[in-house]
């Protein structure tokens, strides 16, 4: 929680900072774009934490909510799919394209790594021969749809502010999420295996179907992102769609207090991450800053944190070396 | 001055824990030092600090009748002190004779000479009677013939005191034999050799002399007449430990674990066949790579068998995964304590209520933190778990507190059988003991207990029956009356005691 607190603090330093330099950062209009933002990558990034917490990874994220999006247009607007018939499919389909994950690292026992990098040239290669790499709209028909991801709720309190709805969305699922990592026995035995795979199987857990479960979590959150993210945007290309979705997620988890070695990692930290890195990104193009730089800002930020990170733990190391035992 | 290292008052304080205080070590020429401590008592700490790898805060160091200052490896190695690690430390990619000349290959120019170098590995090889070739890949050696490669690297660098840091904790007693001529050898060739081990048998074995340490301080010396287990024990914890051996055998009761023609997957054509009973416990002894372990994986459905009947308590088992193990009535305690018996970064608590997380949930799906905390308050009292809370990190204990929390994540789960492998490795006397009282207190409630073990002193102390390796076959059993270490010898290896020579 400590963790949390630092990135925090960074998050509200960037925030005033930005509102100083321009009054225009808060205004509604902003502040609601950008929540509705955060919201939208933080379902993918609290989707990603699953796997890094089992000290896997997925590459493949971005892949997904282009072919998802893609999916979700094609069926809506070339094949006059029903729409629950489509959001089932799409929801379905990225369920499927995890459990595959799953089953190829546990059962085959390839590299959450090797796997999903070819899950990203796959699911974005068959989205684009899909519709023949044209550029699909949903034009006016789905208005109604598009509320899910655009939609704002007026709210008495808030004055000219209005709720977005994917922070609805994501208050739901990432509320989901965190319950199942921090109250229930599964999210205890998935840290056991983030941990040690061998010492949580040689305590009687169910290694193997706790990683395909955090495999199709993922994807299904990834899913979820892509639908919500191409009814935001209303047309969906493939071939960008989503394009380095997943770095944007695992980033977000690492600066959230992820570790990559696996068995540590929060909700809340990947949603303070998430709003971090988009945040910065919106700072950097109302201040007024060369968004050439943009990805060298991020990279620093993340670099940043991942060394204050080590520092910490390295010195909590010396303290309780003080305290221990001494072995030999 | 005769001595060939003489260091006096040699002080070392780390962070929070004073490792040496007012320590002094002297070794005479051709003399065999053993050194020996509890966990903790510093033993590493001088070690360490005469190979050159850490320098004390205070005091002097002699070595050949001259003041030194060991400021590294280096310095130690060309005055001719050389330190065998505990976990040896060789490229696994390069041959014998590449480790051995390592940073200090014979060259012209700016080329190796490879056959220079192989000939003078193979010397000293041969010189040790390692039987193996220098150009032999050191991935392709075992842990005993690579010690073989770290003793040569000494002998190139013309050591005259070996440190040799716990030897033979991972080599087979045939390996271990084998070590012990070269270790003669080396000594009848002028070498002197400081011996840290945790085996009191050896020591008694070899040793010249004795020194003991105990909290960083010199705790006595004994010279080779009086040299015995007992005061070797007295002088390392500071009392007398009261044997775990109980008055009598125990009545079996009926039998909890059958198990038979179990074949395993490191030795499919074998199969192994054998029974414990209720209260029992039983011993099983063997050379490292005998089949031991394979057979309490196998069992414990970490390695599923290949073929067999198992049964525990009368019902069938043959445990693909150790979550049907553990549903049966099985727990095993892994040999690799750190990596498989404990998770390091976590909690007491945390541990010890991983197993019972299923069982004790809330609705069968939230975390009951509560059974949790009561759990670990009732076993760490039963186990003496020393630990300041619950919330402490695993990682931060002692090894026999370690082995407590694993224990007590299965007690908590109340076995029928409790399977144990190497139950007592890399822990110091004190807490050995109090781990077979605990294993004793198990069998006395009821639990069958089968533990492996490579120390035949533990396998007879506890044991009231021994089933003994070899090979991956069952080649004999001994009740507690027949065992003896000649007749466990004689089974383990295949051969009569008067064969090994």
């Amino acid at each position: 929680m400590k963790k949390n607190l630092g990135i925090s603090l960074l998050l509200l330093l960037v925030c005033v900072a930005t509102a100083l330099g321009n009054p225009n950062f808060l205004i509604p209009y902003n502040a609601e774009n950008l929540l509705n933002w955060v919201s939208l990558y933080a379902i993918i990034g609290v989707g990603v934490s699953f796997v890094i917490i089992t000290g896997g990874i997925d590459l493949s994220i971005g892949s997904v909510v282009g072919l998802v999006g893609t999916m979700l247009a094609w069926l809506l607007t070339k094949k006059g799919w029903s729409v629950p018939a489509a959001l089932l499919v799409t929801v379905i389909l990225s369920a499927v394209i995890g459990l595959v994950h799953g089953l190829l690292i546990t059962k085959v026992r390839l590299q959450p790594f090797v796997v999903t990098l070819c899950g990203l040239l796959i699911y974005r290669g068959v989205a684009r021969w899909l519709v023949h790499d044209g550029t699909l709209g949903f034009g006016t028909a789905y208005d109604g749809l598009r509320w899910f991801s655009n939609g704002r709720i007026d709210l008495p309190f808030l004055g000219d502010y209005r709720l977005p709805v994917p922070l609805v969305i994501l208050t739901v699922l990432a509320g989901l999420a965190a319950v199942f990592l921090n109250k229930t026995v599964w999210g205890r035995h998935l840290f056991a295996l983030g941990r040690s795979e061998e010492a949580a199987r040689y305590s009687g857990i169910r290694t193997d179907r706790l990683v395909i479960v955090s495999y199709v979590l993922c994807s299904t959150f990834a899913g979820i992102g892509g639908i919500l993210f191409a009814l935001d945007v209303n047309t969906v290309q493939p071939a960008s769609q989503g394009n380095f979705y997943e770095l944007y997620a695992i980033a977000a988890a690492v600066l959230g207090g992820c570790s990559l070695r696996g068995g540590e990692g929060g909700i809340l930290g990947v949603i303070i991450g998430t709003a971090l890195i988009r945040i910065l990104i919106n700072s950097i193009n109302i201040l007024g800053i060369a968004t050439q730089l943009e990805f060298v800002i991020l990279g620093v930020v993340i670099l940043l944190s991942a060394i204050t990170d080590e520092v910490i733990r390295r010195n909590r190391g010396r303290r309780q070396l003080k305290t221990a035992t001494p072995t030999g | 001055m005769s001595d060939l290292l003489s260091a006096q008052n040699l002080f070392k304080q780390f962070p929070g824990v004073r490792a040496l205080d007012n320590v002094s070590l002297t070794v005479a020429h051709q003399e065999l030092v053993a050194v020996i401590g509890e966990n903790g008592a510093g033993k590493s700490t001088l070690m360490k600090i005469l190979a050159g790898l850490q320098s004390p805060d205070r005091g002097q160091i002699h070595f050949e009748g001259q003041a030194v200052v060991l400021s590294g490896v280096q310095a130690a190695q060309s005055l001719g002190i050389a330190l065998i690690h505990q976990e040896l430390v060789l490229a696994d990619n390069l041959d014998a004779a590449g480790n051995i000349f390592l940073g200090r290959e014979p060259r012209r120019g700016i080329f190796i000479q490879r056959e220079v170098m192989r000939e003078k590995a193979q010397r000293l090889l041969d010189q040790l009677g390692a039987g193996f070739a220098a150009t032999t890949p050191v991935s392709e050696l075992s842990l005993g013939q690579r010690q073989m490669v770290e003793i040569a690297k000494a002998l190139s660098l013309d050591a005259k005191l070996l440190i040799m840091d716990e030897p033979t904790s991972s080599l087979s007693m045939r390996e271990t034999e084998n070590l012990f001529r070269v270790i003669a050898g080396l000594r009848k060739a002028g070498l002197s050799i400081l011996y840290i081990s945790h085996r009191l048998g050896e020591v008694k074995h070899l040793a010249d002399r004795v020194v003991a340490l105990r909290d960083g301080r010199n705790a006595g010396g004994l010279s080779r007449e009086e040299i015995t287990h007992d005061a070797m024990v007295r002088l390392m914890v500071g009392r007398d430990l009261s044997g775990a051996r109980p008055v009598e055998a125990r009545p079996p009761g009926e039998v909890v674990l059958e198990v038979k023609s179990l074949r395993t997957q490191a030795f499919p054509a074998h199969e192994v066949s054998f029974q414990i009973c209720r209260g029992e416990m039983v011993g099983l002894a063997g050379l490292v790579g005998a089949g031991r372990t394979e057979v309490l994986r196998a069992l414990f459905g970490v390695e599923p068998p290949l073929a067999g009947e198992v049964q525990v308590a009368g019902k069938a088992l043959l445990a693909r995964h150790p979550e049907e193990a553990l549903a049966a009535g099985l727990a095993l305690v892994p040999e690799d304590r750190k990596a498989l018996g404990v998770f390091l970064e976590e909690s007491v608590q945390w541990n010890v209520a991983l197993t019972t997380l299923k069982r004790d949930a809330k609705g069968g799906v939230l975390v009951n933190e509560k059974a949790g905390a009561a759990l670990t308050e009732e076993l760490g009292r039963q186990l003496r778990i020393k630990a300041a809370s619950p919330d402490t990190l695993v990682g931060t204990l002692s090894g026999g507190n370690q082995q407590k929390v694993v224990l007590g994540k299965w007690l908590a789960l109340a076995p029928k059988v409790l399977l144990l492998d190497e139950p007592t490795r890399g822990i110091d006397v004190g807490a050995k003991a109090e781990i077979y009282q605990l294993m004793e207190k198990l069998a006395a409630e009821g639990m069958a207990v089968l533990f492996a073990s490579s120390e035949l002193e533990e396998v007879l102390a506890i044991s009231d029956r021994v089933l003994v390796m070899h090979e991956g076959r069952l080649s004999g059993e001994l009740s507690r009356a027949e065992a003896t270490e000649e007749r466990i010898m004689e089974l383990a290896t295949g051969l009569s005691r008067s064969d090994l020579g």
